[in-house]
């Protein structure tokens, strides 16, 4: 009996041995990637609770949630962002009103995706490479493009840097390193990768970011762009305002998976997912985004989760395919009034100063 | 994909007549076939300007036509490179490059290959500088392609997509007859400050010898060249097609009694209207030939501004004579294609109209 059991024994030792040896000596040799066996057939499938979380800083209230996690910005930097998030506001309302009355041919707003704006290019450098789509305006208003530089383009006349060539809202600005806009979707996505393998050669230290909404991902130059940045080491943010809608098509008519995000892991690449309607969480994770590709000469996701709360465009009326709930939802939690309170908090911006500033920067749009 | 199939000479529908003017810089000259010479005007460029980059599919290992051999370990491996097989993003990264000062060539290892890139090269590289009002542009941006028939290419491996992209503002389309216009007319289009598309016959890669000149040159783009002097007929072509032309210009001189002028175009777009309508105007006679097929090939627009320009010297009506109206075939390529004969029983035609 004693044997017989020390033999049994021995052959699980030696099956132990065998499938362990099976592990780590029998690894598959295919080219194509790094794993191991299995003998369990089983279908790989992502599931929900796996789904990449959001950043955030701020709550709804516009609280710091963790203090730890306050960027340390000055009060200068702060209040210039606001005043950015606003001026952007009040651009819209006119320009929009403008288009409305026949003045401008065309127009596309920005509201609800200002913090998701300001707060990503607030933590690049100056001088660092942007290809935009079209709702990016705020990145131009924070770099410090003048109202009429706006207005210019819009009406395409005579002192248009552009020289009237394209549709309203189509800009672009050589001194601010913002790369004239286009409107085929995505195909910056690719360009940005080819920038940045430039930069990267020519050690000049700066990155690219480049960005795109959550309908412009489905496009066959979104998978080009993040393959080639990914195989080519590529410094270049790819930043994402999944804001929900692309025209009148839903995010569950646009993709199957998790976002935008989970696309990385498939390229090789990192991702963040953050609130884009919390500024502060935006410049945390495109601040932190950029270090890591500048010190790794390697591409990132950045997925701003947002909302776009105006119309796709002056072409379109947005309640034919949304409930007015839903948008009205969205406008009270606006990432502008959020980002006010905790300006408020911290004696940063008052009830008088808004005023006062709203009456200007009316002025100062309206005359220009 | 094939590569680097030897091309049986049984599947070759034309002579090569070799450059013999005199090269267009002096100084030692070494016999090389295309490949050589596209190879030699890459390597120039590249040893000149540290921003150059030549990348695509398959070109770090030398590439499947060998026109980039050697120059990874010349140059290394950050300016010479393989990419992922994805065209649009071929053309797109090279449009980011090229915007972002970087001098890119851009390779697409098959003509056929190049359509999914379309929107990136017509919407995007030909629209840059127009549409920034010349904030931005993509100048250093020179796209090669291997393109036109091989003998056994079939439907993907044949094609001359030149006329695609002569319908898009902004753009250069050069196409060179054999190595020594190859190494010239590349080093203008890398050095040009517009993107170009450079197509390159791959049937003359390694059937097309020359004494190339062994220091760098370049030849104007914009510019045809007359390669054989006539006054009855002149006959319009490019790439490979030039071949076929200068032997029928010598089977008219024999059997008709025919001078016929042969015209290499080089650059299809900006094409050079007064080098050909001043053949024209003296010939009175003109046979366009090329490859892809007839409806709205390029001969429809040189025959539409020959007719324009040269009405009163006109005999007899412009005549096309190119590939058929339907997709490349296999088997069927020595009839598809437009061959000496079919180019000779035109001259006929248009002599005795």
């Amino acid at each position: 009996m004693a044997a017989f059991y020390s033999k049994a024994l021995n052959l699980n030792a030696f099956r132990a041995v065998q499938s362990h040896l099976r592990l780590f000596c029998d690894a598959p040799k295919f080219p194509g990637a790094k794993t191991t066996w299995t003998q369990t057939l089983k279908i790989s499938e992502a599931k929900p609770e796996d789904n990449l979380p959001v950043y955030r800083v701020l709550d709804k209230q516009g609280v710091v949630i963790d203090s730890s996690h306050e960027p340390k910005l000055s009060s200068e930097v702060l209040r210039k962002m606001y005043k950015s998030m606003t001026l952007l506001n009040q651009m819209d309302n006119i320009l929009y009103e403008s288009q409305r009355q026949g003045r401008i041919s065309f127009y596309m707003t920005n509201y609800g995706e200002e913090a998701a704006q300001i707060g990503s290019i607030a933590a690049l450098n100056n001088d660092d490479l942007v290809f935009a789509q079209y709702r990016e305006a705020g990145v131009l208003v924070y770099r410090g493009a003048s109202i009429d530089f706006f207005m210019n383009q819009c009406y395409g006349n005579n002192l248009d840097v552009g020289r009237g060539k394209q549709m309203p809202v189509h800009y672009g600005n050589k001194d601010l390193h913002f790369v004239t806009l286009s409107s085929p979707l995505t195909t910056q996505l690719p360009q940005a990768s080819g920038a940045a393998y430039a930069f990267k050669r020519a050690k000049n230290g700066k990155v690219v970011i480049t960005y795109f909404g959550d309908g412009a991902a489905s496009e066959g130059d979104f998978h080009a762009a993040l393959n080639f940045a990914a195989t080519l080491e590529c410094p270049v943010i790819f930043f994402c305002r999944n804001n929900g809608y692309a025209i009148s098509t839903p995010t569950n008519e646009q993709y199957r998976g998790d976002g935008i995000a989970s696309r990385a892991p498939g390229y090789g690449m990192g991702a963040i997912r953050c609130d884009g309607n919390d500024l502060l969480a935006v410049y945390n994770t495109v601040k932190l985004a950029r270090k890591y590709c500048s010190e790794n000469n390697k591409p990132i996701i950045v997925e701003a989760m947002t909302y776009r709360v105006g119309h796709h465009s002056t072409s379109d009326d947005s309640t034919a395919y949304r409930p007015k709930e839903e948008i009205s939802m969205w406008s009270t939690e606006s990432p502008v009034g959020k980002f006010r309170r905790y300006l408020e908090t911290k004696g940063l911006w008052s009830e008088e100063e808004e005023k006062s500033w709203a009456k200007d920067v009316r002025k100062q749009v309206q005359t220009s | 994909m094939f590569a680097r199939h030897a091309v049986s000479a049984r599947a070759i529908h034309f002579v090569y007549q070799p450059d013999t003017a005199k090269p267009p810089v002096s100084g030692e000259t070494s016999k090389q076939n295309m490949f050589m010479a596209i190879n030699s005007a890459i390597h120039s460029a590249l040893e000149k300007d540290d921003s150059a980059i030549i990348f695509g599919e398959d070109v770090a290992f030398g590439g499947v036509f060998r026109c980039t051999l050697g120059l990874k370990d010349k140059f290394g491996a950050d300016r010479v490179f393989n990419t992922p097989l994805c065209e649009q993003g071929i053309a797109g990264f090279g449009i980011g490059a090229a915007a972002a000062g970087a001098t890119a060539i851009a390779e697409m290892q098959f003509a056929d290959y190049m359509f999914p890139a379309f929107d990136q090269i017509v919407n995007e590289a030909a629209k840059y500088r127009y549409r920034s009002g010349g904030l931005f542009e993509c100048g250093k941006l020179t796209i090669r392609s291997p393109c036109s028939a091989v003998g056994h290419g079939a439907v993907y491996h044949s094609q001359s997509p030149e006329a695609y992209f002569a319908h898009t503002p902004g753009l250069k389309v050069v196409v060179p007859r054999g190595p020594i216009a190859a190494k010239g007319l590349l080093l203008s289009c890398i050095r040009d400050p517009d993107p170009c598309i450079f197509l390159e016959p791959k049937v003359l890669y390694r059937t097309a010898e020359e004494m190339v000149p062994k220091t760098e040159y370049t030849i104007p783009l914009g510019k045809a060249q007359v390669l054989a002097p006539g006054n009855q007929v002149t006959l319009i072509g490019w790439g490979t097609q030039v071949h076929v032309l200068l032997e029928v210009a010598k089977m008219a001189k024999e059997q008709l009694k025919v001078s016929c002028e042969v015209i290499d175009l080089q650059t299809i777009l900006p094409w050079d209207k007064d080098t050909v309508c001043q053949s024209v105007k003296k010939t009175g006679r003109v046979i366009v030939a090329h490859e892809a097929p007839l409806t709205c090939g390029f001969g429809a627009e040189l025959a539409a501004t020959i007719q324009q320009e040269c009405f009163l010297n006109l005999e007899a009506p412009v005549t096309r004579v190119t590939g058929f109206d339907t997709p490349f075939p296999h088997i069927f390529e020595p009839f598809y294609l437009p061959t000496k004969w079919r180019c000779l029983e035109a001259v006929k035609k248009i002599v005795n109209f």
